[in-house]
């Protein structure tokens, strides 16, 4: 299950990361050499084992459907790299 | 008097407390120390104005008799903790200038307790490194060197710049964050204390994300006193992190001394690795005779799914970084590399924003995440995962703790390891396993190897049984006697 310079292309636009044509040969060569590393987890008989997500043996808390000390809208925008009249500026999304 | 930046917390804040100094003092002399180790590159902000003012604060509690757990401690913060206001970019340039509206609730914790920011301390980008060679602030130079060896060498990873700082006597203690070893390895390697405590025991709220499932905060300090004094002070629950477990801090510190007598330590067959150097080999040796002359009894133990952690921990850690990384798109915070429409600003946003190391792991996470092979990557490392944390449960039915090299080697030259990544991984070879189950785990300086350099012994307990831990830690400590200083200390900052 070898990864190839397409597979590169397909997880990258995945994962919203632009690419360099010439490096993907590179990185598939990484992926593959990590990849191969990792079969060896196929030695290990899982059979009936339940995935663990968490290690903390708890139900997840629920708290009381109130407002708390959210950010102020400045608070948020304080950070962004453009913003106008109260917003996040972003390029074009519809024509 | 002695130098006021050789002090331990604990003999600092006697030094408050009987008025020998004041945390102004105290505060001042480690600004100047700061100021003295910028070519260590351990912090990448300073905030020594502000320091000065809480320091001030300090004096009047002290005076009012009011002082809290760390009155006037001056501390380095890593900086994957948010601090309002103050540069907090996880070493990452797509955090570029980003500063936080908000305070992590572990250093809202330390603030509260009295402690003092001298800054924000290095660390791998994104804490995904065991060198602090990912940095896009630069790499940290270790204090100390290899005897005869003017090379520079790496301070471990991730928590490289705190482990540093606390080494070098910048900082009397540092918080660090450990996600597969990234408190104790660099501990290890700069010859200090790295505590993480069980998962879910400080706060992860305002930490920036990396592993969730694996990510606790713990401190970085010159003695098992002070790990003990500060992780009281970092503890504690927290309604705004939905993994913080609810139960109550106790006075760590009080469970120090008392020795070992009847402690069953485990020794793990697994950890005994191929090709380890025969250093570490004797070292762990005089860690089990340590115990044993102090009554303990030692209990050989297997945990036969070790070999696993590190190829499970990088389907896991991945998986959740891609996760937790997806939220760096350039439009609400840090560096935006504009594009012709919305999705390619993403794309040349994340590009240049994340390093080498980061984007690698990403897409290993995205790829195991993916249609297809989420079953046979990321599901299966979850069950082999469930299989390792079994290892320590039916372990502890025979031990309180478990005894390990912290490391496979001493510290190492910056740019060793960097060709060939699983080489790097294999740092955490004896930290991972204990992140994977959650546990508690100290790494104490124990010994020096052939050419000076420190080695740190592991201790792994039961979890929510750091006081275990920090007994047997204390005890470790006495029994090492470890009183050796890097040469940034020995020979002068200038040397």
């Amino acid at each position: 299950m070898a990864i190839d310079k397409a597979t590169v292309l397909r997880i990258a636009g995945l994962a919203h990361i632009e690419v360099e044509e010439s490096a993907l040969e590179g990185m598939a060569e990484e992926l593959n050499g990590i990849l191969a590393w990792i079969e060896q987890l196929n030695e290990v008989d899982t059979d009936g084992v339940e995935p663990m997500s968490s290690v903390v043996d708890m139900t997840l808390p629920q708290r009381d459907d109130e407002a708390n000390d959210v950010a102020t809208r400045d608070d948020l925008l304080a950070n962004a790299p453009e913003t106008e009249g109260g917003f996040f500026v972003v390029p074009k999304v519809v024509e | 008097m002695s130098n006021l930046t050789d002090l331990t917390i604990a003999r600092a804040q006697a030094g408050l407390a009987q008025g020998d100094f004041s945390a102004r003092e105290l505060t001042d002399a480690y600004a100047t120390a700061v100021e003295a180790g910028r070519e260590l590159n351990s912090f990448v902000a300073e905030t020594l104005d502000a320091a000065r003012d809480q320091a001030d604060a300090s004096d009047r509690r002290l005076k009012d008799g009011e002082a809290g757990l760390l009155e006037g401690v001056p501390l380095a913060i890593k900086d994957l903790f948010c601090t309002k206001g103050v540069h907090s970019a996880a070493c990452s340039h797509i955090l570029n200038g980003f500063k936080p509206p908000y305070e992590s609730s572990v250093t809202a914790n330390l603030w509260q307790a009295g402690a003092v920011m001298l800054g924000k301390a290095n660390m791998d980008e994104f804490a995904m490194g065991s060198s602090n060679m990912t940095s896009y602030y630069g790499a940290v130079v270790n204090p100390w060197r290899r005897e005869g060896d003017s090379r520079p060498l790496v301070p471990g990873g991730s928590s490289g710049g705190s482990a540093a700082a606390v080494a070098a006597h910048m900082a009397v203690a540092a918080t660090g964050t450990d996600t597969g070893g990234s408190i104790r390895q660099p501990a290890a390697f700069c010859g200090v204390v790295g505590m993480k405590p069980t998962y879910g025991r400080c706060s992860r709220w305002g930490i920036i994300a990396f592993a969730s499932s694996l990510d606790q905060a713990g401190p970085i300090t010159r003695t098992v006193e002070d790990s003990a004094i500060m992780l009281r002070a970092m503890s504690g629950y927290d309604a705004k992190d939905s993994t913080s477990v609810n139960t109550p801090v106790p006075n760590y510190a009080a469970a120090l001394g008392g020795g070992v007598k009847g402690l069953r330590v485990g020794v793990p067959a697994e950890y005994r690795l191929d090709n380890m150097p025969a250093e570490i080999e004797v070292l762990w040796q005089k860690g089990i005779d340590w115990f044993r002359d102090g009554g303990a009894e030692i209990v050989d133990i297997s945990l036969p799914h070790t070999k696993y952690a590190l190829p499970t921990y990088y389907i896991v850690a991945p998986a959740e970084a891609s996760s937790n990384l997806a939220r760096y798109d350039g439009i609400r915070f840090g560096l935006r590399e504009p594009g012709a429409d919305l999705r390619e600003t993403y794309c040349k946003s994340r590009a240049e924003g994340f390093g080498a190391e980061v984007r690698q792991r990403i897409l290993i996470g995205t790829y195991v995440l993916s249609a297809g092979y989420y079953d046979a990557y990321y599901l299966k490392a979850q069950r082999v995962r469930a299989r390792i944390a079994e290892d320590f449960s039916k372990a502890y039915e025979k031990v309180d703790v478990i005894l390990t090299p912290t490391a496979p080697s001493a510290a190492f030259a910056a740019g060793e390891k960097m060709d060939d990544p699983i080489a790097m991984y294999l740092n955490d070879v004896f930290t991972v396993p204990a992140s994977l189950a959650g546990l508690p785990a100290i790494s104490v300086p124990a010994g020096l190897d052939d050419g000076g350099l420190p080695l740190g012994l592991q201790l792994i307990g039961k979890p929510f049984d750091e006081e275990t831990v920090l007994r047997a830690g204390g005890f470790m400590e006495d029994a090492a006697n470890f009183m050796a200083q890097p040469q940034w200390l020995t020979e002068g900052a200038a040397s």
